[in-house]
C-alpha cells in the first residue's frame, strides 16, 4: 500500500514537528539528545503503525511520541519539568512516554527497551490481538545482551515485533566500525533466523514501505523483522555534553546537513507532486503549534513533592502521601 | 463448589503450584514464564494449561524478566520464575530500572502487575553462586513489594495476593521450607494480605522477628527458652517491603528486647533496617541492645558443615537471647 496525499502530508507534518520542537528546545531549554536529522527514519516507521500498536524508545526520545502523533504541549511541558508534562515532570527529556499513543517506555538504560517491546508482542499474541510492537534502538544498543536475548525470544515465539535500528553511525563518539565485529547491523538478523532489511533512513517513504511490510508480516503471525535505517544526527550526542575530540569530520556533518536532510528531501518530493501550498500551510501551522507549546510549558506549574509519593504505586500499602515519609 | 474453611494438606512447594493453578483458572491474563518451569514452579500445571500461557524461556534472565514487564504493561499479569535467587543479579536491571521505576517515571501512566518468584537455595551444598538471599537489594528499591513466606498457607495466600496486586512484587521462596506440609485453605479467594507480619507465638520477655526460613529455628528456640521461663514472642515478617512497623513496634513495646533472625548477610541486611527503624521509633521501649542474628560477611562454602554454621539456627538465636536477658 502506498501512501495517499493526506498521509504524505501528515508524514511531513510530523517530521517538521520534531524538527521545530527541538529547535525550540535549543532556543528555550537547551537539554537533551536531539533527533534532528533522524526524522525520516522515525516518522516513516511510526506512520506504518496503528494507534493501538506499541512502541518502545530510547534516551533520544522526543521523536518517538511526536512521530506516533502525540499532543505537543504535554511533551514540551515535560522537558520543562512541569506538572502538566506528559510524565508530570518526573521523566523528562529522555523519557517522553505518552501511553495514549501506545508508547510503553523510553528507556535511558541503553538496550532496556528490547525486552519490553518483546513482552508487548508476547502480550498481543497471548491475548489474540493483532497489535504489533515496534522497538526503536540505536546502533550502540545492538551491543547490549538484551538485543541478542530479546530478538532470540521474539524469533523463537514468532512474536509480532519490529526491531527498528536508528543507525546514526555513532554511539556518543564511537563509530559503528569500531564497536561491531561485523558492522552491518541488519545481517545480525541471520543469527536469529529472521529477516534483516537495510533502508535509507533519510527517505521517509522508503522507511515507511519496509516498515509496513514488517508490520504486515508481524500481524500475520510470521514473527519479527530487524530493520536497519541508516541515518545521521546533525547535532552533538547530547547538547549538554561538551566533547573534546573530533570523532567525526566537519565535512561529514556538512554533507548530511546540506545534501541529506530528510525534511528538505521530502519537501522537494512533495513539491514535485504539486503540494507546495499544502506544505506552506503545514509549516505555518506547525510553527504555531510549537510556539503555543512553549508558552504552555512556561506558564505551567511546577510539580509538588507529594507527586513523588503519589506516583509510586497503584496500590500503596503503608506509603505516606503528601510530603511525609522518608 | 468450594467449601469455606476447607483445607488440604500441601507442602510449601505444592501450595505455590496450587496458587498459580487457581489464579490461572480465575484470570486468563495470568501467564507463567521461566527456565524449565516444569521442574520448578509449574509442575502439574502442564496437564491443564498449554504453551501459550506456560512459557518455557531461553536462558536469558534479564530479558525474560523484561519480557514479563513488557507483557505486564500491556494487559497480562505475568508470573516470572527466576528459579535460583542468585540469578536475580542478572535480571536486576529489568527489575530495578524498569519494573520498579516505570510507573513513577511516566507520571503514573503505567502499571506493572508483575510477579517475580525466586528461591533462596542456601544450606543446600550449592556453593556461593547458588546460595544468595538477596532480599536487602530489593528492599532498598522503592517501587517493589518484597515478600518472603515461611509456611505453606502463606506461600499460597501471599502468591495469590501478589498476582492480584497491580504493582511489581518479588517473592523469595525458601527451599529449606519446600517440603514442609500443613493444612492449607482451599478457598480460591483465600488471600494473605501484603504488608502484614504474623505473630506466631506470644511472649512477654523478648521479641524475635524471623524472616523466611528462620521461622522453624525461632519457634524451637522459643520452646527451649520457655523451659527456662523466658517467654519469647515470635513474629514472622512475611512481607519485607513495605515493612509492618506497627506489629514490630507493638511487640517491642511489650517485651523491651529485640532479636532479628535474618539469613541475608548482616551488613545492610533486612535485620539492619528493622534495627534502625526500632532505634528511631521505639528506642524508649528498649531495655537492652538489639541483636541481629544473620549470615557473616563471608561467602557461602560448599562444605556442608561449614555452610550450616553461617546461617540462623536455634542455638544461635538462644545465644542471642541469653546475651540480653
Ligand atoms: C546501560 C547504559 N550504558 C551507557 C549509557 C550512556 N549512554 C547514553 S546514550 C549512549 C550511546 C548510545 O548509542 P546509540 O544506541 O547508538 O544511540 P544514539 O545515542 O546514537 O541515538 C551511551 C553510551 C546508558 N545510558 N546506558
Ligand atoms: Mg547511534
Amino acid at each position: 500500500m502506498s501512501l495517499g496525499r493526506v498521509e504524505q502530508l501528515e508524514m511531513f507534518r510530523r517530521m517538521l514537528r520534531i524538527r521545530l520542537f527541538e529547535e525550540a528546545l535549543i532556543a528555550h531549554h537547551p537539554v537533551g539528545h536531539l533527533s534532528i536529522g533522524q526524522e525520516g527514519a522515525i516518522v516513516g516507521a511510526c506512520m506504518a503503525l496503528r494507534n493501538d500498536d506499541y512502541v518502545t524508545g530510547t534516551h533520544r526520545s522526543h521523536g518517538h511520541p511526536i512521530g506516533k502523533g502525540a499532543e505537543i504541549g504535554p511533551l514540551m511541558a515535560e522537558i520543562f519539568g512541569k506538572r502538566t508534562g506528559i510524565c508530570k515532570g518526573l521523566g523528562g527529556s529522555m523519557h517522553l512516554t505518552d501511553t495514549k499513543m501506545g508508547l510503553i517506555c523510553e528507556s535511558a538504560i541503553v538496550g532496556g527497551g528490547f525486552p519490553l517491546a518483546t513482552g508487548a508482542g508476547l502480550s498481543a499474541q497471548v491475548r489474540g490481538s493483532d497489535q504489533v510492537s515496534l522497538c526503536f534502538f540505536g546502533d550502540g544498543a545492538v551491543n547490549q545482551g538484551t538485543f541478542s536475548e530479546s530478538v532470540n525470544m521474539g524469533a523463537v515465539w514468532k512474536l509480532p515485533v519490529i526491531y527498528f535500528c536508528e543507525n546514526n553511525g555513532y554511539a556518543v563518539t564511537t563509530p559503528v566500525a569500531k564497536s561491531h565485529g561485523q558492522p552491518e547491523i541488519a545481517r545480525r538478523a541471520d543469527g536469529y533466523g529472521i529477516p534483516g532489511v537495510v533502508v535509507d533512513g533519510q527517505d521517509a517513504e522508503a522507511v515507511h514501505a519496509v516498515t509496513l511490510e514488517a508490520v504486515e508480516r508481524a500481524r500475520a503471525g510470521e514473527g519479527p523483522t530487524l530493520i536497519e535505517a541508516k541515518t545521521y544526527r546533525f547535532d552533538e550526542h547530547s547538547n549538554r555534553l561538551a566533547i573534546p575530540i573530533e570523532y567525526r569530520s566537519k565535512d561529514e556533518i556538512e554533507h548530511y546537513r546540506n545534501e541529506r536532510d530528510p525534511i528538505t528531501l521530502y519537501r522537494a518530493v512533495l513539491q514535485s507532486r504539486d503540494l507546495l501550498s499544502e506544505i506552506e500551510a503545514i509549516e505555518e501551522e506547525v510553527r504555531k503549534t510549537i510556539d503555543e507549546a512553549v508558552e504552555f510549558a512556561k506558564a505551567s506549574p511546577e510539580p509538588e513533592i507529594s507527586d513523588l509519593w503519589d506516583s509510586m504505586y497503584v496500590n500503596p500499602i503503608g506509603v505516606p502521601s503528601g510530603d511525609g515519609g522518608r | 463448589m468450594t467449601i469455606r474453611n476447607a483445607t488440604q494438606k500441601l507442602s510449601y512447594l505444592q501450595a505455590i503450584v496450587e496458587a498459580q493453578r487457581e489464579e490461572m483458572r480465575r484470570d486468563e491474563r495470568v501467564i507463567l514464564m521461566g527456565e524449565d518451569i516444569a521442574v520448578y514452579g509449574a509442575q502439574t500445571l502442564f496437564d491443564e494449561f498449554d504453551e501459550k500461557r506456560l512459557r518455557n524461556t531461553p536462558i536469558s534472565e534479564n530479558s525474560f524478566v523484561g519480557v514479563g514487564v513488557g507483557a505486564a504493561l500491556t494487559g497480562l499479569r505475568p508470573v516470572v520464575d527466576l528459579t535460583i535467587a542468585s540469578f536475580c543479579y542478572l535480571a536486576s536491571d529489568q527489575i530495578i530500572n524498569q519494573a520498579a521505576k516505570l510507573r513513577f517515571m511516566t507520571g503514573a501512566q503505567l502499571a506493572v502487575p508483575l510477579v517475580v518468584r525466586t528461591s533462596t537455595f542456601y544450606n543446600n551444598r550449592t556453593a556461593a553462586q547458588h546460595a544468595d538471599r538477596p532480599y536487602p537489594l530489593f528492599m532498598n528499591t522503592p517501587g517493589l513489594k518484597v515478600l518472603a513466606p515461611s509456611t505453606a498457607s502463606d506461600a499460597k495466600g501471599l502468591l495469590k495476593s501478589a498476582i492480584r496486586d497491580d504493582d511489581p512484587v518479588v517473592i523469595f521462596e525458601d527451599i529449606n521450607l519446600w517440603g514442609k506440609k500443613e493444612e492449607v485453605p482451599t478457598d480460591e479467594d483465600f488471600l494473605v494480605p501484603i504488608g502484614k507480619a504474623a505473630v506466631r507465638r506470644e511472649g512477654s520477655d523478648v521479641t524475635i522477628v524471623s524472616i523466611a526460613g528462620c521461622l522453624p529455628h525461632a519457634l524451637s528456640a522459643a520452646d527451649a527458652l520457655a523451659k527456662d521461663e523466658v517467654e519469647a514472642e515470635v513474629i514472622d515478617l512475611r512481607t519485607i517491603a513495605p515493612l509492618d512497623k506497627e506489629t514490630i513496634l507493638a511487640s517491642v513495646a511489650k517485651t523491651g528486647r529485640l532479636i532479628i533472625a535474618d539469613n541475608s548477610h548482616k551488613v545492610g541486611s533486612v535485620a539492619s533496617e528493622i534495627a534502625a527503624m526500632v532505634s528511631e521509633e521505639g528506642f524508649e521501649s528498649l531495655k537492652k541492645p538489639i541483636q541481629r542474628v544473620a549470615a557473616p560477611q563471608v561467602h557461602v562454602p560448599y562444605n556442608a558443615a561449614l555452610e550450616k554454621q553461617l546461617f540462623v539456627s536455634k542455638d544461635r538465636i538462644i545465644d542471642a537471647v541469653r546475651a540480653i536477658t
